[in-house]
């Protein structure tokens, strides 16, 4: 038997793992900064960003009224429902074009943290849906200082 | 219809012909295109596009809508899950019919741009009698 000299943490999965990362690079520098798309399959598609006290959840929801739209917010779950209505045309219309949609949603978003319920802010503006929650007090990021010996 | 739930769609890049002069993507909107006696309308989703951001051109008969976007993020935000890119919207068409450039309508509203094309007196329908014979 031929003695197989393996680094520590060797696998074939760490192998893969390197594939992976070298293709998203390559990936992310053919296509622009940004990060890999994540892709959930349910509408609508979700932005989560931060900063030092709060964590923004944005959907594209062009035309939507925010009257038709239902946010609920469980532990770490969001909870968008809501419906896009395509308000008919008249009768003597005819299509060239029908690419817009309309229809139900219903989707779930898990939050990168626990989130206060009682903090809780969502505004619509150019169909764009921001929902703005506040980090809890204790998950707050705290600067420490160096003791002078 | 009514019940029908809606699919995510990846947004469409606009391809390249000549290089941008405002750095980030380009996607093509989503339209409806819908034709009435007297005018043709088109409908855009362009979300995030504030309504003074919209340019449309009209020359001879090659219609451009442009919508370019707000900043997506504030400023000390950092993303940290992406499910869908950010970034300006254009789109061209070539006009079949003759349109009354005159009265061109646009309104923007929740990132739907909505543009009612009038069509010129002598592009309009006209009902075509069969005579009996």
């Amino acid at each position: 038997m031929p003695v197989i000299f393996r680094e520590p943490g060797w696998g074939p999965f760490r192998e893969m793992e390197s594939l992976q990362r070298q293709m998203s690079r390559l990936l992310a520098e053919t296509f622009g900064p940004g990060l890999p798309l994540w892709r959930p399959g349910v509408y609508p598609l979700v932005n989560i960003s931060e900063d030092q006290d709060r964590v923004y959840v944005r959907a594209e929801l062009p035309g939507i009224d925010p009257k038709d739209l239902e946010i609920t917010v469980h532990q770490s779950n969001l909870i968008l429902r809501g419906q896009r209505k395509i308000p008919g045309e008249a009768k003597e219309a005819n299509y060239h074009r029908r690419e817009r949609e309309a229809g139900t949603f219903r989707r779930v978003v898990v939050l990168p943290l626990a989130v206060d319920p009682g903090k809780v802010d969502a505004s619509f503006k150019d169909g764009i849906l921001t929902v703005t929650l506040t980090k809890p007090a204790k998950l707050k990021p705290r600067q420490i200082k160096i003791k002078a010996g | 219809m009514a019940e029908k739930e809606l699919k995510p769609k990846a947004k469409e890049e606009v391809p390249a012909k000549a290089e941008p002069v405002r750095p980030g993507r380009v996607f093509l909107p989503a339209v409806d295109i819908f034709e009435t006696p007297e005018a043709l309308v088109l409908v855009a989703d362009m979300p995030g596009v504030p309504p003074d951001q919209v340019t449309v051109d009209i020359k001879e008969s090659h219609l451009t809508i442009r919508g370019e976007i707000s900043p997506p993020l504030g400023a000390k935000e950092t993303l940290v899950t992406q499910e869908f890119y950010t970034g300006d919207y254009q789109r061209e068409f070539h006009l079949g019919s003759t349109i009354d450039q005159k009265r061109i309508a646009a309104a923007m509203k929740d990132g739907v741009l909505r543009l009612t094309l009038p069509k010129a007196e002598k592009a309009k329908p006209r009902k075509i009698q069969v005579k009996a014979g």
